[in-house]
C-alpha cells in the first residue's frame, strides 16, 4: 500500500443518504478477479443511462465538479460487504470520502485500501455541501497526520477520529497482513490453549 | 458484573489487543465463495504464503452460478472464469470446496448450518455481509471485506474493534400469517437502515425463543440491513437438537463435552447492554417494503409515508421515483409481474415447505413469473423427496437449482427494468435485482400469496384463520 500523504483538493458533492455499495459498484461488475479497473463502473447505474449514454444529471459527468474527495450523505457504504466498492472509489481517483456517518464494513474496507473515511458532524457536512454549491472549485485540505480537515477558503478546521493503528498503517503504507504474520507465534500459542470439540 | 452472550464469546477469542483498542480476533470457521476471494488468494500468492488453517476454511460456489442446467458449463465467460478460479485456488491451497455438482453445494449461509459446520460459541466470518445468519446458533458471525479474507486465510485472525452491545427483545405470541421475516422487517423499519451501526445485536424474548432454527436464521440474517455488524440468539434445546447428528457436528462424547460448554452461552442476568429495545409481537403484522433500503417497510395494509411523515425529502423522493410510487399510496392491490422466493434469508427447507403447503390447490396468476430457488443442493433434494416439487409444478412454480440468484442478479436471473418483484430476499436497493428492477421485500408466505393473486395482497385475507 502507498503511504498516505496530506493533500489539498476540490470535492465532488453527492448529497444523498444511505448510498449502498450496490450503487457504488453493482453486483454484475463483481466478476473480475483482480483489484484494478473497478473505477470504470463506479456508480454505473447513476452515471449512465440505458445504452451506456452518460447521464448529464449525475455529478461525476458534470465537468464543473471534480477532485480527490467525495462528500456524501449519511450512512455511506451500507449494504453488501463488497470491498470492490472501496476499490472502485480509489481506482476512480478518490482518496477520501466525507460523510456524517459510515457503514461499518465499508469503513474498514476503505481504510484497508488507502481511502480515508472522514466522519464530520451533520452540521459541518451541510456546510461543506453549501460551500461546494457556492463555489465548485472550493479547496479542502486532508491532513491525516494531524487528523485535521480544513476548508481552505475560510480556514475553518475540524479534527476527525481515526483508529490509531489504522492511522499508523496508512501513514507508513503497512497493511494488516504484515502485522498478523509477525505475531504468528502468539496466534499458535492461543490455539494451543483453545478448547476444541 | 455479568457478561453478555456476545462478550463471553468475543473475549474467548481475543489473541491480543493493540494500542487504541483493536483486537486480534481468532476465527473458528471461515467460509469463502467465488466473488470475494480471488484477490485474497492472489495476495497469498504474491507473498508466497500458504493458507494457515486449511481445516477451518470451507468454500462453495453460490453468488455467480446459474440456477438451471448446473451440470453444463457456465455460459457467461466471466462467471465461468470466476467459478473456475475458485476451484483452482481451493486445489492449490488445499481448501475444501463444495462446488457445483457437489451434494453439499449451496448458498454459503444455508450450507454452514445444515452441515453442522456452524456451532454455538464459534467465531465465523465470510466475505459476505449476510454471514450474520450463523448468529442464530449463538455464534459471533459477521461479514468481512476481501482484505480481511486474506487476513484470515494467512493467520486465522481478523483485526477488529469490538462493537457495542444491543439487545432487541420481542415478547408475546405472533399473530397468524406473521413470520420471522416480518419480525425483522418490522424491527428494521423501526430502527432504520443505520440504527444498528456500531452494534452487535442479541435477539431475545419469548417470541424469539418460540421460533424454529430456520426462522431464527432469517432474523439474524438481516441484522446487517440495520447496519449492525451481526446478530445472535442464545442457543437452547432447539439449537442443540438441530446441530446434533449433523455431518460435521461433534459426535458422541465430544458432543456431550461441547454441550456442556454451549449451555454456558447466555447473557447473565446482570449484564448490561449499551442499548436495549423491546417490541411486542402483537404489534407486528405482515410487512412489505416500498422503498430502496430495507428500513423503508410498512405493514402490508399500510401506505407509503406522506411527505409530512419523513425527514429527508430528497432521498425519499429519489427512492419513490425509482420505485414508481407516490407518497401516501397504499400498496394493496398493486399489480406485480415477478416473485422471487430464495436467498440466504428465505430458501431453507422450512420456507419451501411453508410455501408448498400454502400453494396446494392454487395456481399462480398467468402474468406472474416466479423464480423459486432452493438454498442448497440438500434443500433441493429434501424438497423433491417430500414431493414439494410436484406441488410447486402444479401451481406453476418451477423449483430450480441452488444459488444466490436474483437476490443480487450476478447471474442471468434478473428482474426486468421497471417491473415489480415481490422478493423474499434481503435488499431492495436500486438495481439490486437487475438495472431498474423494483423490489418489494416480504415473507415467503406473502410472496406466494402475491404470486397467486398477481398483485399485492394481505396473506391474512387468504388464509383460513
Amino acid at each position: 500500500m502507498k503511504k498516505y500523504e496530506s493533500f489539498v483538493s476540490s470535492a465532488v458533492p453527492l448529497p444523498i443518504q444511505e448510498i449502498d455499495t450496490d450503487q457504488i459498484i453493482p453486483a454484475r461488475f463483481l466478476k473480475a478477479t483482480t483489484r484494478e479497473g473497478f473505477g470504470e463502473n463506479l456508480f454505473r447505474d447513476w452515471r449512465y443511462l440505458p445504452g451506456n449514454v452518460p447521464n448529464p444529471d449525475f455529478i461525476l459527468n458534470d465537468t464543473v465538479y471534480g477532485g480527490e474527495i467525495l462528500v456524501a450523505g449519511k450512512n455511506f457504504g451500507c449494504g453488501s460487504s463488497r470491498e470492490h466498492a472501496a476499490w472502485a472509489l480509489y481506482d476512480f481517483g478518490f482518496k477520501a470520502v466525507i460523510s456524517s456517518f459510515f457503514a461499518d464494513i465499508f469503513k474498514g474496507n476503505a481504510l484497508n485500501n488507502g481511502l480515508l473515511p472522514i466522519t464530520v458532524s451533520p452540521k459541518l457536512l451541510d456546510e461543506i455541501f453549501e460551500k461546494i454549491e457556492t463555489n465548485p472549485k472550493s479547496q479542502f485540505k486532508v491532513d491525516l497526520e494531524n487528523q485535521k480537515f480544513t476548508i481552505l477558503d475560510t480556514g475553518k478546521s475540524t479534527s476527525f477520529e481515526v483508529d490509531p493503528y489504522k492511522k499508523m498503517c496508512l501513514l507508513n503504507g503497512y497493511d494488516d497482513i504484515d502485522y498478523l504474520l509477525s505475531i504468528q507465534d502468539s496466534i499458535e500459542a492461543f490455539e494451543a490453549n483453545q478448547v476444541t470439540f | 458484573m455479568g457478561k453478555t452472550l456476545f462478550d463471553k464469546i468475543w473475549d474467548n477469542h481475543v489473541v491480543s489487543t493493540l494500542k487504541g483498542g483493536t483486537d486480534v480476533l481468532y476465527i473458528d470457521k471461515h467460509f469463502i465463495h467465488e466473488v470475494t476471494s480471488p484477490q485474497a488468494f492472489d495476495g497469498l500468492r504474491k507473498r508466497n504464503i500458504q493458507v494457515f488453517r486449511q481445516d477451518k476454511t470451507v468454500a462453495t460456489a453460490d453468488h455467480n452460478v446459474p440456477t438451471i442446467n448446473q451440470h453444463l458449463p457456465i455460459k457467461d465467460d466471466l462467471s465461468r472464469f470466476q467459478v473456475q478460479k475458485l476451484t483452482d485456488n481451493c486445489k492449490e491451497f488445499g481448501v475444501t470446496l463444495y462446488g457445483l455438482g457437489h451434494d453439499f453445494q449451496g448458498i454459503v449461509h444455508v450450507i454452514g448450518p445444515e452441515l453442522g459446520i456452524t456451532q454455538p460459541g464459534m467465531t465465523i466470518v465470510c466475505g459476505d455481509s449476510h454471514t450474520s445468519t450463523h448468529g442464530a446458533f449463538g455464534a459471533i458471525a459477521f461479514g468481512i471485506g476481501t482484505s480481511q479474507v486474506e487476513q484470515v486465510l494467512c493467520s486465522q485472525c481478523v483485526l477488529q474493534t469490538k462493537p457495542k452491545r444491543m439487545r432487541i427483545s420481542i415478547e408475546g405470541e405472533l399473530n397468524p400469517g406473521v413470520l420471522s421475516k416480518d419480525i425483522i422487517l418490522y424491527i428494521i423499519s423501526k430502527l432504520t437502515a443505520s440504527g444498528g451501526t456500531g452494534y452487535f445485536v442479541e435477539y431475545a424474548g419469548s417470541t424469539i425463543r418460540s421460533l424454529s432454527m430456520e426462522a431464527r436464521m432469517t432474523v439474524c440474517n438481516m441484522s446487517i440491513e440495520m447496519g449492525a455488524r451481526g446478530g445472535m440468539i442464545a442457543p437452547d434445546e432447539k439449537t442443540f437438537n438441530y446441530v446434533r447428528g449433523r455431518k460435521f457436528a461433534p459426535k458422541e462424547k465430544e458432543f456431550d463435552q461441547a454441550l456442556k460448554y454451549w449451555k454456558t452461552l447466555y447473557t447473565d442476568k446482570d449484564a448490561i447492554f449499551d442499548k436495549e429495545y423491546t417490541f411486542s409481537a402483537a404489534d407486528i403484522a405482515p410487512m412489505i417494503t416500498y422503498g430502496t433500503n430495507p428500513g423503508m417497510g410498512v405493514e402490508i395494509t399500510g401506505h407509503v409515508p406522506t411527505l409530512e411523515e419523513i425527514e429527508n425529502p430528497k432521498t425519499f423522493n429519489k427512492s419513490l421515483d425509482y420505485m414508481g410510487l407516490e407518497a401516501g399510496e397504499s400498496l394493496l392491490g398493486k399489480k406485480i409481474n415477478h416473485v422471487f422466493i430464495g436467498s440466504c434469508t428465505n430458501a431453507r427447507i422450512e420456507d419451501l415447505r411453508m410455501v408448498a403447503d400454502y400453494l396446494k390447490g392454487k395456481q399462480k396468476a398467468d402474468h406472474v413469473q416466479v423464480m423459486l430457488i432452493p438454498g442448497s443442493k440438500q434443500v433441493e433434494q429434501q424438497a423433491i423427496s417430500e414431493g414439494l416439487d410436484k406441488v410447486f409444478a402444479e401451481a406453476g412454480f418451477v423449483l430450480r437449482e441452488p444459488g444466490c440468484s436474483a437476490c443480487l442478479g450476478m447471474n442471468e436471473d434478473k428482474i426486468p427494468s421497471g417491473e415489480y418483484c415481490v422478493s423474499t430476499s434481503n435488499r431492495n436497493f436500486e438495481g439490486r435485482q437487475g438495472p431498474g428492477a423494483r423490489t418489494l421485500l416480504a415473507s415467503p408466505l406473502t410472496a406466494a400469496a402475491c404470486a397467486v393473486a398477481g398483485k399485492i395482497v394481505d396473506i391474512r385475507e387468504t388464509l383460513d384463520l
